[in-house]
């Protein structure tokens, strides 16, 4: 079984974003870039599953800009086989939108028919939580989101989903597209030899257009804008003092 | 214009605040029809119809959305997508599953936990945990959406909709249900309550995080938790709260133990009243606190349990 996992290159998670003046979104200009933390999770769920005998293949997948080909090295130098990249844009600044990025993914699945495709849960950017969802229903698949568990059996997979109100179980056919949440696993760190050896996988370069998908996005950016600050606040000096100040704010 | 709601309904019990709030939010948009499924769903139904500003309710009564699996509550959907111009529901784990799933069947995108409703293609939404909003105008025929219940009031219960009986569409047959680990609590739910104590890592283990508890039980609170906190196994995860966890914005946060990283800030930091309570005087979280009171939470905690 060939394993798919798509991977997005994303500002990193510790660098504090800053709203660019004209509005039109976050400055990504020179600042840290990384993989989705989620799919770091992915990666290295999908490679689990090799070393396990249980898939033969892990492809890295990702749409976006070329500098993506970093993010694919570091999937490669975790342990992927090998990678594809489908440059959708020129611009660091522009987010392929989850449907486009789904439907680009479809056309890979159509080549590469995987019996498993293990995306994040959501980008960090976006915050939207929609790609896998969004390649399950085009794909007319089973979908398993938000995974904290997967054991991949024959022709359907158990999965364990954090929701709400705890943590449901269910039964998938395969094949499948599972989103996974941050308690899946712990992703390895790529080593030395691994990343040199990562320089030597097969990275293939595509476009958008090579799978037929026009790019062009559905929601137009009206404004960008910081979010409201909190009015500052004050130390107090003792718990006697917090129940004070709290009940002169009304709160207990 | 018409709307469709797809309302929160968990084993045949309707989750009111959720759904109210999302009737609140959609009620600019035109004459709001709810959606209620479930392998029983009569009484989600009845009590959708007394929510103000509700049109209709659908009440889709069939084993199959039982668990509401997202590929056949997708299919239902679509199959009744012709009529509505927005299809909306709170933004719940259960509503993230399906909406998606169902925008991508109508060759749409998807606007995933708006916040503000511009006109009726523009929203706003964060993006980046928070750290920026953003408002977005659909080009598309169908607005699919989810809306973040934290900044939307629940809508009253004044209402008297017609509740209408409708078949279920094909079992696409993809996928069944196992089982369920929900832990039942008599706290109030964390996205709703008025008061939120979360502890963090610093509180140490599973066991001290009863002074949580403690506490939370004294200000009739629910109870939330870190990232850090849940992955070292003190608290569920259906506690964390945070950009990939529950959003909430109770009157009242109190936040003991936890550092203030930027995902937890995603989720509690439009809270009317922040407190945090950590040793580390420079920690991040004091930036957002209205009171904040460095001490040890071993000491303080139980100390203002008793107070109160
Ligand atoms: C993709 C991604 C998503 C994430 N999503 C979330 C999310 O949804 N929610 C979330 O919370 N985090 C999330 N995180 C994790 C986040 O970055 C932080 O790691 C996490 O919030 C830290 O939790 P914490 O504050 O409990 O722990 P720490 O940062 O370790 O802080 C512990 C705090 O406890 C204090 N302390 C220790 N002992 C005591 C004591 N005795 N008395 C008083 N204070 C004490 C310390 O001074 C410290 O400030 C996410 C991270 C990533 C990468």
């Amino acid at each position: 079984m060939k394993v798919i996992v798509p991977v997005k290159r994303v500002i990193d998670y510790n660098v504090k974003v800053r709203v660019k003046a004209d509005g039109s979104g976050v400055d990504l200009a020179n600042v840290k870039m990384s993989m989705n933390p989620f799919d770091e999770i992915a990666v290295e769920q999908a490679i689990r599953l090799k070393e396990a005998g249980k898939a033969d293949e892990v492809i890295a997948v990702s749409v976006g800009v070329k500098q993506a080909q970093e993010t694919l090295r570091t999937a490669l130098a975790m342990g992927a086989d090998r990678a594809i990249l489908v440059i959708a844009s020129d611009d660091v600044h522009t987010d392929i939108e989850p449907l486009t990025v789904a439907k680009i993914l479809k056309g890979i699945i159509d080549e590469e028919q995987p019996g498993l495709v293990l995306c994040g849960k959501q980008a960090i950017d976006n915050d939207m939580n929609a790609t896998g969802q969004m390649l399950s229903a085009l794909m007319g698949w089973s979908q398993a989101t938000f995974a904290s568990e997967l054991d991949i059996d024959g022709d359907s997979a158990t999965v364990t989903r954090e929701v709400d109100g705890g943590l449901q179980t269910i039964k998938v056919n395969m094949p499948t597209v599972v989103t996974v949440d941050l308690r899946l696993n712990e992703p390895r760190y790529a080593s030395l030899p691994n990343i040199m050896k990562a320089k030597k996988k097969p990275l293939d370069e595509k476009t958008a257009a090579d799978y037929g998908v026009d790019a062009s996005p559905r929601l137009e950016i009206v404004n960008t804008v910081e979010p409201a600050a909190r009015a500052a606040g004050i130390k107090v000096g003792s718990v006697d003092e917090l129940i004070e100040k709290l009940k002169e704010a009304g709160a207990v | 214009m018409a709307v469709l709601l797809l309302a929160e309904v968990t084993d045949g019990e309707l989750a009111l605040d959720a759904t109210a709030k999302a009737v609140t939010a959609a009620g600019a948009l035109g004459d709001v029809t709810v959606l209620a499924t479930g392998a029983t769903c009569a009484d989600a139904a009845a009590e959708a119809a007394k929510i103000d500003g509700v049109a209709k309710v659908l009440c889709a009564e069939d084993p199959i959305y039982g668990k509401r699996l997202a590929e056949p509550v997708a299919d239902l959907i679509v199959s009744l997508a012709g009529d509505y111009e927005h299809i909306v529901a709170p933004a719940t784990t259960d509503a993230k599953n399906i909406m998606p799933r169902v925008a991508a069947l109508l060759d749409v995108m998807v606007m995933s936990d708006v916040t503000a409703v511009v006109d009726g293609s523009t929203f706003e939404r964060p993006i980046y945990a928070g750290n920026a909003m953003q408002t977005v105008k659909s080009s598309d025929a169908k607005k699919v959406i989810t809306f973040r219940g934290a900044t939307f009031d629940a809508a009253g219960m004044g209402g008297s909709a017609s509740v209408e009986n409708i078949g279920a569409a094909a079992d696409p047959a993809l996928s069944s249900w196992v089982e369920d680990k929900v832990a039942t609590s008599d706290r109030p739910e964390l996205t709703s309550a008025g008061v939120v104590v979360s502890g963090g890592r610093g509180v140490g283990s599973e066991d001290d995080f009863k002074i949580i508890e403690a506490l939370a039980d004294k200000l009739n609170a629910a109870v939330g938790a870190s990232r850090a906190a849940v992955d070292s196994g003190y608290a569920p995860n259906d506690w964390q709260v945070g950009q990939t966890g529950k959003v909430v914005a109770p009157d009242l946060y109190v936040a003991v133990g936890i550092s203030g990283a930027i995902q937890h800030l995603a989720g509690m930091k439009d809270s009317k009243i922040i407190v945090a309570i950590n040793k580390d005087e420079e920690a991040p979280i004091f930036q957002v606190a209205d009171f904040g009171l460095v001490a040890d939470l071993f000491d303080a905690v139980p100390d203002l349990t008793s107070k109160l």
